[in-house]
């Protein structure tokens, strides 16, 4: 058998990679697009704005957004100023060591674990050992340690890509450590830190089944903290599920995947203001 | 710089206004109603109108299946328990029960399966995965894919009370979670056989008469369907006021209308 | 700088709170998971295909055996076309278009798993069921599904480790007459494959745990599949379709579930942090 040229192997090699990769990026756009065909034009501002009516069938999800606002946004309150004084404690305060290596081993492995074992967790410590019930408080919890490692990992890179002359300048003019890491490091670090937590926000917005076993899936608007709320992720399953309405089912996947949208289209142009930044 | 503490500002208030909206309307107590998932649309359809009677009062429906909604109840997380299934003996000291509907077990296949009927013996057979071949009960040549719920459901646990007696599900049967999954599936695949709630079937499947008994609300009315199961609403003892107002909404004429109308058969 | 030193103790117990809250999880789980698995035997537990609940069985042999099918099929899919997108996007494609596609790609790892779910069950399922046979729902379908999530793992990983190479090498292989495709494959691939290996592994994590998705695409039957058009039902959605119901052996028996995938996780998440350090430690020695 003659050996191929390397030229030509060249040349069949990677028309079968750019094969490949049209065909994935053409999935994923047929993805996007199957469901905003067919959900767009079932979103109108009463959708938005009405409470479901006859078990979803009609009506809107109004419930759902102030849910979904709810659950994700507690998450990423609560998550983000841990994640960041760990990022913080672990880029400024320390020198690599044992204790460094365990706090990054810690993150690693939660970053790894699936969201139905969060979930399992969620079910058995929040909801039930410490009474907070299928609430919006339970889900919350759940998916801020959920997201976390996101936060720690995303915040520790940005502190790292503040130039040290930026920390020297402040030492020389006379300040402590917490005011060159609070007023120097972390505004500089700020568009960075902000790219993590707007996509943990995404992270949690998307989470079906770690909600569904902390939250719960009450239909109503939930009107405490401890109140079981459903999230839209959640309400297009059961919707879709249960077969109620298809074109209700679609438009909630629309709004749920535009909002996703939004949110990396805003992560990704702060992420950009890091790097044009002048150094 | 500015610009980003601008913007994280911005986030937070954003996020603060959403979180303040959900809690400025406190009420008073709502109603917790948890349990099988089979009730719950029904139940939520009660509750909306009930609120839309009654807007200082609130009801909170929530899934779980029945058997969870019983244990809620026992664990007072929920004023209300929805049971699909009759109280087995173990648990009936512990509450009470009170039929608020009556719901027909349809076995539904795929319109272009020939089979019209079904005796109980043969449908036990076709779960139990004695009976492989549609042939054998007078379909066409092909293979039969039975569609169970999952483990705990009341629509499940009453199939088995009523059809399967000591056979056990095979464990070849594809398992759904929930009524309007175990239809998508029949509607679209030619050799599967289900069971569902008669109130939620569909014009697109088609029910099989069982032991010559066409299922419908009358024969179930009649006690003619064998396949037919209670919807408990089940209480710890005597409920609370809110609670009861509620209850007294759902056994209320309207109330049984409106269970009437969407498929199911009244209490009495 | 006593106050300096305040500061920093106080940072440290927030640092600590990912370590803890792993360790709760850790506790929670194995505590609810393990006296059945002790009960039942971890033979039986284990190796027994037999899970019905209702009379105290609890064998979770084929769920296992599904997850692992399931998760093989969908690593082979995502592998395939992941990596040869990070290699694509990487080495051959104009910047200018990689610096559309990566961000795309990145978008479709935030979009909800409910939804390719969905997406799954009304496209692929039926073409399956129409053109291959059987119930549609199957090892198949479940790994074309997984495979499609798992895509943006591999892909930005992969990515990562390819960029980490120094770029000398690839001056180096090409001054020497070596084509671009050699080049890739001879010395890229070579100097990132702990990297690549890494995001592989991170990949499988993601997929063994992915849960809602495959509950509608599956078909969630307990048997051990035959063939690839066979029904599966994986530890995850063996986890979330009775999670709702159980209550006591039961929801041990769930638990204990959740065990078997924890320990699964870990394992792989460990090999996968010690390649990714070693990617990392190549990359920096040369």
């Amino acid at each position: 058998m003659r050996r191929v040229s390397p030229r030509t192997a060249q040349r069949i090699v990677v028309s079968i990679m750019w094969l490949l990769a049209a065909a994935t990026v053409g999935t994923l756009v047929f993805i996007i697009a199957f469901i905003l065909v067919h959900g767009v034009p079932h979103i109108t501002w009463e959708f938005l704005t009405q409470s479901p009516v006859s078990m979803g069938r009609k009506g809107g999800i109004f419930p759902m957004i102030v849910g979904t606002a709810m659950v994700a946004g507690l998450a990423v309150i609560i998550a983000a100023p841990i994640g960041v004084a760990t990022a913080v404690y672990l880029t400024e305060y320390t020198r690599e060591s044992r204790i460094t290596a365990v706090i990054r081993f810690g993150a690693d492995c939660l970053a790894g674990i699936p969201s139905i074992i969060f979930g399992l967790f969620g079910f058995v410590f929040f909801t039930i050992t410490l009474g907070m019930g299928l609430s919006v408080v339970s889900g919350a919890l759940t998916l801020a340690l959920m997201v976390l490692p996101t936060i720690v990992r995303t915040s520790e890179e940005a502190i790292r890509a503040v130039p040290y002359a930026y920390r020297e300048v402040s030492y020389g003019l006379g300040s402590t450590r917490w005011q060159m890491v609070t007023r120097v490091v972390l505004q500089s670090a700020l568009p960075g830190i902000c790219t993590g937590i707007v996509l943990s926000l995404g992270r949690s917005i998307s989470e079906t089944a770690a909600v569904m076993l902390t939250a719960g899936s009450a239909l109503g608007l939930p009107s405490s903290l401890f109140d079981s709320s459903r999230t839209l992720a959640l309400h297009f399953y059961i919707l879709s599920r249960e077969g109620v309405s298809m074109s209700n089912a679609y438009a909630t996947a629309s709004v749920l995947i535009i909002s996703i949208l939004v949110l990396n289209v805003f992560a990704y142009w702060l992420m950009h203001k890091l790097v044009r930044k002048p150094r | 710089m500015i610009d980003g503490s601008i913007m994280l500002r911005l986030c937070l208030a954003a996020l603060l206004v959403a979180i303040g909206a959900g809690c400025g309307n406190s009420q008073s107590h709502a109603v917790k109603v948890v349990g099988s998932t089979s009730i719950q649309p029904f139940a939520e359809l009660l509750a909306e109108q009930y609120v839309a009677k009654n807007p200082t009062l609130g009801v909170e429906v929530q899934g779980g299946g029945s058997t969870a909604g019983l244990q809620a109840v026992a664990n007072d997380l929920a004023d209300i328990g929805m049971c699909s299934r009759l109280l087995k003996a173990e648990e009936e000291g512990q509450y009470t029960p009170t039929v608020i509907a009556r719901d027909g077990l349809a076995i539904v296949v795929n319109p272009e399966n020939s089979v019209e009927a079904l005796t109980t013996e043969q449908l036990q057979g076709l779960f139990s995965g004695k009976i492989q071949n549609w042939s054998e009960v007078g379909g066409e040549d092909g293979p039969v894919r039975p569609i169970t719920r999952e483990e705990g459901s009341g629509t499940r646990e009453s199939f088995v009370h009523l059809v399967m007696g000591k056979e056990r599900i095979s464990r070849r049967s594809l398992t759904q979670e929930s009524n309007g999954a175990v239809k998508e599936l029949v509607k679209g695949d030619s050799a599967a056989i289900g069971y569902m709630s008669l109130g939620l079937v569909g014009p697109e499947l088609r029910m099989v008469r069982i032991d010559g008994v066409e299922p419908t609300a009358g024969n179930v009315i009649a006690g003619t369907y064998k396949l037919a199961r209670p919807f408990l609403f089940v209480t710890k003892g005597t409920p609370d006021v809110d609670a009861q107002q509620f209850f007294d909404y759902v056994l209320s004429d309207e109330g049984q209308q409106t269970l009437e109308s969407e498929g199911l058969v009244r209490a009495q | 700088m006593k106050q300096d030193k305040l500061i920093a103790l106080a940072l440290l117990m927030v640092a600590f709170s990912a370590v803890s809250g792993l360790a709760l999880i850790t506790v929670f789980i194995f505590k609810e998971g393990l006296p059945i698995i002790v009960k039942t035997g971890p033979g039986n537990f284990f190796l027994s295909s037999d899970w019905d609940p209702s009379s105290g069985n609890f064998g979770i042999f084929s769920m296992i055996a599904g997850s692992l099918a399931v998760t093989l099929c969908a690593m082979v899919i995502g592998t395939v076309f992941g990596l040869g997108l990070a290699i694509v996007l990487g080495e051959f494609c104009p910047p200018g278009l990689a610096a559309i596609l990566k961000p795309v790609v990145e978008l479709l790892a935030g979009i909800p798993s409910v939804v390719y779910g969905f997406v799954g069950v009304v496209t692929i399922v039926p073409l399956i069921r129409t053109y291959l046979g059987g119930p549609g729902l199957s090892v198949l379908a479940s790994s074309i599904v997984l495979g499609i999530m798992v895509l943006p793992t591999v892909t930005s990983i992969s990515m990562d480790a390819l960029r980490a190479v120094p770029r000398t090498y690839w001056q180096g292989s090409i001054a020497l007459g070596a084509t671009k495709w050699q080049t890739t494959h001879m010395v890229m691939l070579k100097a990132a494959k702990s990297g690549i290996a890494a995001a592989i592994i991170l990949g499988m994590g993601r997929a063994v745990g992915e849960t809602m998705a495959v509950i509608m695409v599956a078909g969630n039957t307990l048997e051990v599949p035959h063939s690839i058009l066979d029904p599966v039902r994986t530890l995850t959605s063996n986890i979330a379709l009775e999670m709702g119901y159980a209550s006591g052996q039961h929801r041990e028996a769930l638990f204990a579930t959740g065990v078997t995938l924890f320990v699964i996780i870990m394992i792989l998440n460990t090999i996968a942090l010690a390649m990714a350090r070693r990617g990392a430690g190549e990359g920096r020695t040369r």
